[in-house]
């Protein structure tokens, strides 16, 4: 065998999965970490300890071989709060992106082929999007009874107008392509142009933004309990451990270590997920500003 | 051009009333009563809906909109219902330490972010371009209060460097006022400067692939001139459309930054404000921060015939 050839036989398989992790580091990264949290999140009981129980005697106590991360304030144990609260971020993060690329979706569709729906439906975007997006969660949740449905739903709303506008951009551009003329010219119904080429364009983007919305939701919702203004303070969250440890900051720095840490890494990798899924599926699309 | 001016002001005054509009049935339509709260846990029904009558919470919907707005378009925000003293008076009380919070964290992230995308793009696939580009997704995943509680441990609690909390007048000196403002500026800062930073490498990239960046090369300009005053100059638009598309970013960092750093800002009277479900003071305080960055973008859509001459409306 020639050198020439030794070098060929040594590149791996093109299509192969090793070949993929390599041109996607980012994307493959990110992925690995979220499905780590969400495991550990899911056999949550396996792993830890009680999140709830109060030991007064334990309080504060520095890291351990029992108390991996230390103990809080009431004695209870910050690994297990931890990753306890992994579960509400993960949880309204995936449900916030769900509402908002569903009902984006459907009125950016809307707003793209009705003259009407968008001269009203974006002026009323304009309108939601002027507003901080924080201050309108806070204001809702903090006037309505706090609960996760209502957090997600505070997270959700200012999120749609982002999601209204990117649809409606795609659906703009794709309507003039000549691929949807001919088929609007051979008679085509709507509802199939619809779902035959408009849709398809619109699914990468909005892939995309689904994971930009996550991790925004997942920052908000860590400073809506942070502020006192989020899910019900028993269900242990990272913003509210974050939030109850601050007064002990001099004393017992760990008990923020373990919720910031996780908060940070989730968000990362969320962000790293959508990054490179951008690369991967629209080197084109920029990102989201 | 006058025309485009004449439009962009009449829909910037559209998107404001949409904004009342919004935040006025938000906070109407919510389940908190503020008549049972200010009448307390033992009040009678009676005198619940006594309460009621006299803040006008009985008066139709459209009857109470339209009350607030002109009241508002009077400069009225109302009177908190709590203290009793004008939602104005309230936020002109506390207004000097969000500004003062706001501008230098405007100042420094501008600054800096501009720096490190220049640097990054004129080197790009460097390693300082690397270690921007990791910087900037970094700073954009961590939270504000987390940043801050480190910032805290570290140059407050351990290092005794800069003072934990609170706020000191720059009518008390400069160095008071400054050092109280480092850490929660450079908190807040973080997510800003990552944003600008990423917008302007790529902005810078581009331009610095154009024919007329060779062309000035060749003439004889200077490095300096050509990454400061040729390049970031055309890389402007999309720079600036970024900066102030981030102020709404940053207004949502300020009422966290204000909390976590002991502030006594706009961002830490609504958060009071909240917890009362104190109506007049949130209306007052959202409309407030909206109306800032709906200014702030209409100056930079007017911004771009300066940036861009090619650019006429």
């Amino acid at each position: 065998m020639t050198v020439a050839a030794a070098e060929i036989a040594r590149i791996p398989n093109r299509s192969g999965m090793w070949h993929f992790v390599r041109r996607n580091p980012t994307l493959v990264g990110g992925l690995a970490v979220l499905l780590l949290v969400a495991l550990a999140a899911l056999i949550a009981p396996l792993i830890a300890g009680d999140p709830i129980a109060a030991k007064p005697v334990n309080r504060l106590r520095p890291p351990s071989q029992i108390n991996w991360l230390g103990t809080d304030q009431l004695g209870r144990d910050v690994w297990a709060r931890t990753v306890y609260g992994a579960r509400i971020s993960l949880v309204v993060g995936l449900s916030v992106a769900a509402i908002a690329m569903t009902i984006g979706l459907l009125i950016g569709l809307l707003a793209g082929f009705s003259r009407t729906v968008e001269t009203v439906v974006m002026r009323l975007m304009d309108g939601l999007m002027a507003i901080p997006a924080i201050l309108l969660a806070i204001a809702f949740v903090s006037l309505s009874r706090a609960s996760v449905s209502v957090v997600v739903a505070a997270i959700a709303l200012p999120e749609i107008p982002r999601v209204v506008r990117l649809v409606r951009a795609v659906v703009l551009s794709v309507r003039e392509q000549p691929f949807v003329e001919a088929a609007v010219a051979s008679g085509t119904r709507l509802p199939k142009i619809l779902r035959r080429h408009i849709l398809p364009a619109t699914m990468p983007p909005l892939i995309v933004q689904a994971t930009y919305v996550a991790a925004s939701a997942i920052l908000i919702e860590a400073a809506l309990s942070f502020l006192g203004a989020g899910t019900p303070p028993e269900i242990p969250t990272w913003g509210n451990m974050i939030a109850s440890s601050r007064v002990y900051l001099g004393l017992a720095p760990w008990t923020i270590f373990g919720p910031g840490l996780a908060l940070a890494l989730v968000v990362l990798a969320v962000n790293l997920v959508g990054d490179g899924l951008r690369d991967h599926l629209d080197p084109r699309i920029a990102r989201r500003m | 051009m006058g025309a485009f001016i004449i439009r962009r002001l009449l829909s910037t005054l559209l998107v404001m009333g949409l904004v009342g509009v919004f935040i006025f049935l938000l906070l109407h339509l919510s389940p908190g009563d503020p008549a049972a709260i200010i009448a307390g846990d033992n009040a009678t029904p009676a005198q619940i809906e006594a309460i009621r009558t006299s803040l006008g919470l009985n008066d139709p919907l459209h009857v109470q909109f339209g009350r607030w707005a002109v009241r508002v378009l009077n400069g009225d925000l109302g009177i908190s219902i709590f203290s009793n003293v004008p939602v104005a008076t309230l936020i002109a009380q506390r207004v000097w330490p969000t500004i003062s919070l706001a501008f230098t964290t405007i100042v420094l992230a501008v600054a800096l972010a501009l720096a490190a995308g220049v640097l990054a793009a004129w080197k790009a696939g460097s390693l300082a371009d690397r270690l921007v580009m990791i910087l900037s997704v970094v700073g954009f995943s961590v939270p504000v209060f987390v940043v801050g509680y480190l910032l805290i441990y570290v140059f407050a609690i351990t290092l005794r460097w800069l003072p934990v909390q609170g706020y000191s007048p720059l009518a008390e000196g400069l160095w008071p006022w400054a050092s109280h403002l480092i850490l929660p500026s450079t908190a807040l800062g973080l997510a800003y400067v990552a944003l600008i930073a990423r917008i302007t490498r790529t902005a810078m990239l581009d331009v610095l692939a154009e024919d007329y960046m060779r062309t000035a090369r060749a003439k004889g300009v200077g490095t300096g001139p050509m990454l400061f005053k040729h390049a970031l100059k055309s890389a402007g638009v999309p720079i600036v459309t970024v900066v102030g598309i981030g102020i709404a970013l940053l207004i949502g960092g300020v009422v966290i930054t204000e909390t976590v750093f002991n502030l006594p800002g706009i961002g830490r009277l609504v958060v009071d404000a909240i917890s009362k479900r104190d109506y007049p003071i949130i209306q007052g305080v959202i409309l407030l921060f909206s109306g800032v960055y709906v200014i702030i973008n209409l100056l930079v859509d007017l911004s771009y015939t300066l940036l861009d001459p090619r650019i006429r409306y």
